[in-house]
C-alpha cells in the first residue's frame, strides 16, 4: 500500500514546531513568492539606502566621522548581498529581482525617497532609520525561513554600530552651539514621521500581514513594532533635549506605552507612488550604476576566460 | 549596450573562523572566477575578522541529498540505539566510563 504524502501538512507542521524551512525543502508556492518579494525588496532597500548617506561621505566634518560613515555604507552593501544570497536559495536570480526594481515592479523602503539635507540628517538617519530597521530585523531573526533568518542574524550584529554612530552625531550637535542644536532639531522634525511609517500601514489595513504572521515569516505586527520603537526612542530624544514633533505624544500609564498622534498615510501613499522628493533620483542612480558598470563586469568575465584558457594550455 | 545578461556564476562561501574549527557555510557570492570569488567573499563576509580562511565552491558543483527523502535516507541510523554509550549498563561503582 502506498501512502500519499501531504507535503503541505508536513510544511505546516514544521512551521508549528518552529522548525526552519531550508533551501530545498518543499514549500507552498505562495510562501516562496512572498519570500522572494519580501527578501529582494529588503535587499534593494539596503542598496538604495546607501545613496542618501553616500551623499555626505566627502563632506563628513572629521576623519573619525568619515571612516565611520564609509564603514557603515560598506556594511549596507554587505547587507544587500547577504539578502540577495538568501533570495537565490529560493530559485530567483539576483539580476531579475534588480530589474524588477528598476522597472518599477518591485519597491524599496519608502524612507530613502527623502533627501539628506544637512549633516544632522546623517546622525538622525543612523539613530532613527537604522533604529527602526533594527526593530524590524531583530523580529525577523526568528522568521521561519532559514536563509533569511541567518542573514538577519548577521545583519543585526552589524546594525548596533550604525545606530550608535548616528546617535553620537546627533548628541554632539545637540550639545553644541544653538545653531547646531537647531540643526539636530530640524532633522528630527523631518525624519520622525517617515521613520514611523517604515513599519508599514496599521495591521487592520494590511492584508498581507495575517498570512505572513500565520506562516511565521513575520513574528510581530506592524503596530506592535512601531509602538516598541516609539517607547524606546522617546527617552533617547529626551536625553538629547530635543522635541519629538508630535503634540499628541504622551505617556499612558494605564497602557504602559506612549500614545502618539495620527500618521499621515496620504503622504506615505503619495511618496510610495513615486511622488516623493527623491524617487526619480534614486532610481536614476541605481540604473546608472548598473549600466555604467556593465563594461567592468564584461571585462572581468573576459579576463576570467582568458586566465582559464591560459591555465588549460600550460597544463596540456 | 547588449541586453544579454552576463551574470557572473554563483559561488558558495565557507569560512574557518579560527584554527581548530571547520569551515562553515556562510552564504553565496557572484564572481567571474575563483580568485575573484575569494576576494569578494572576504569583502562581504569577513569585514570584522570573522575568518582566517575562505573556501569557495561554484554552486553548480554542490550535490545535495533530497530533503523529501530525508526519513528513508537517514532511517538506517534511526533504530540503532546500541551505537550509543547509554545502551550499556555499567554499575556506578565502576566510576566514569
Ligand atoms: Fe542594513
Ligand atoms: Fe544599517
Amino acid at each position: 500500500m502506498t501512502q500519499v504524502r501531504d507535503f503541505e501538512q508536513e510544511f505546516l507542521d514544521k512551521i508549528e514546531k518552529e522548525v526552519k524551512i531550508e533551501a530545498r525543502d518543499w514549500m507552498p508556492d505562495a510562501y516562496r513568492k512572498t519570500l522572494i518579494r519580501q527578501i529582494s525588496q529588503h535587499a534593494h532597500s539596503e542598496v538604495v539606502g546607501m545613496l542618501p548617506e553616500a551623499n555626505w561621505i566627502t563632506r563628513a566634518p572629521s576623519l573619525r566621522r568619515k571612516v565611520a560613515l564609509l564603514a557603515k555604507v560598506q556594511d549596507e552593501a554587505g547587507h544587500g548581498l547577504y539578502l540577495y544570497s538568501a533570495v537565490e536559495t529560493l530559485g530567483a536570480k539576483r539580476e531579475d529581482t534588480i530589474d524588477d526594481m528598476h522597472e518599477g515592479r518591485a519597491k524599496y523602503s519608502n524612507i530613502f525617497n527623502y533627501p539628506t539635507l544637512t549633516w544632522a540628517d546623517i546622525g538622525t538617519v543612523g539613530w532613527l532609520v537604522d533604529g527602526a530597521a533594527i526593530q524590524n530585523q531583530v523580529m525577523l531573526t526568528r522568521t521561519s525561513h532559514g536563509p533569511y533568518s541567518r542573514a538577519m542574524v548577521r545583519i543585526c550584529k552589524e546594525e548596533s554600530f550604525h545606530q550608535r554612530q548616528g546617535y553620537e552625531i546627533v548628541m554632539t550637535l545637540a550639545q553644541g552651539t544653538p545653531e547646531q542644536k537647531e540643526m539636530a532639531q530640524d532633522a528630527l522634525n523631518r525624519w520622525w514621521w517617515p521613520s514611523l511609517m517604515m513599519f508599514g500601514p496599521s495591521d487592520a489595513e494590511s492584508t498581507h500581514s495575517q498570512q505572513s504572521l500565520a506562516w511565521k515569516i513575520k513574528r510581530q505586527g506592524n503596530d506592535e513594532l512601531r509602538q516598541e520603537f516609539i517607547d524606546k526612542t522617546v527617552p533617547q530624544a529626551e536625553y538629547l533635549g530635543l522635541t519629538i514633533p508630535d503634540p499628541d505624544l504622551k505617556w499612558n500609564e494605564e497602557r504602559g506605552h506612549y500614545d502618539f498622534g495620527k500618521i499621515n498615510w496620504d503622504e506615505f501613499l503619495n511618496v510610495i507612488k513615486g511622488n516623493g522628493p527623491m524617487n526619480r533620483s534614486r532610481l536614476r542612480a541605481r540604473k546608472a550604476a548598473k549600466d555604467n558598470g556593465a563594461w567592468v563586469r564584461e571585462a572581468a568575465t573576459a579576463y576570467a576566460e582568458k586566465k582559464a584558457k591560459r591555465k588549460a594550455q600550460s597544463a596540456a | 549596450m547588449s541586453t544579454e545578461k552576463t551574470e557572473w556564476p554563483l559561488w558558495e562561501v565557507f569560512i574557518r573562523s579560527k584554527n581548530g574549527l571547520s569551515h562553515k557555510h556562510v552564504g553565496s557570492i557572484h564572481a567571474a572566477d575563483a580568485e575573484m570569488a575569494i576576494e569578494n567573499a572576504r569583502d562581504v563576509y569577513t569585514r570584522r575578522m570573522e575568518g582566517i580562511s575562505i573556501w569557495v565552491v561554484e554552486s553548480n558543483n554542490i550535490h545535495a541529498s533530497n530533503p523529501q527523502d530525508k526519513e528513508a535516507f537517514f532511517d538506517p541510523a534511526n533504530d540503532k540505539i546500541y551505537r550509543h554509550p547509554t545502551f550499556y549498563d555499567i554499575p556506578d561503582e565502576v566510576g566514569h566510563m
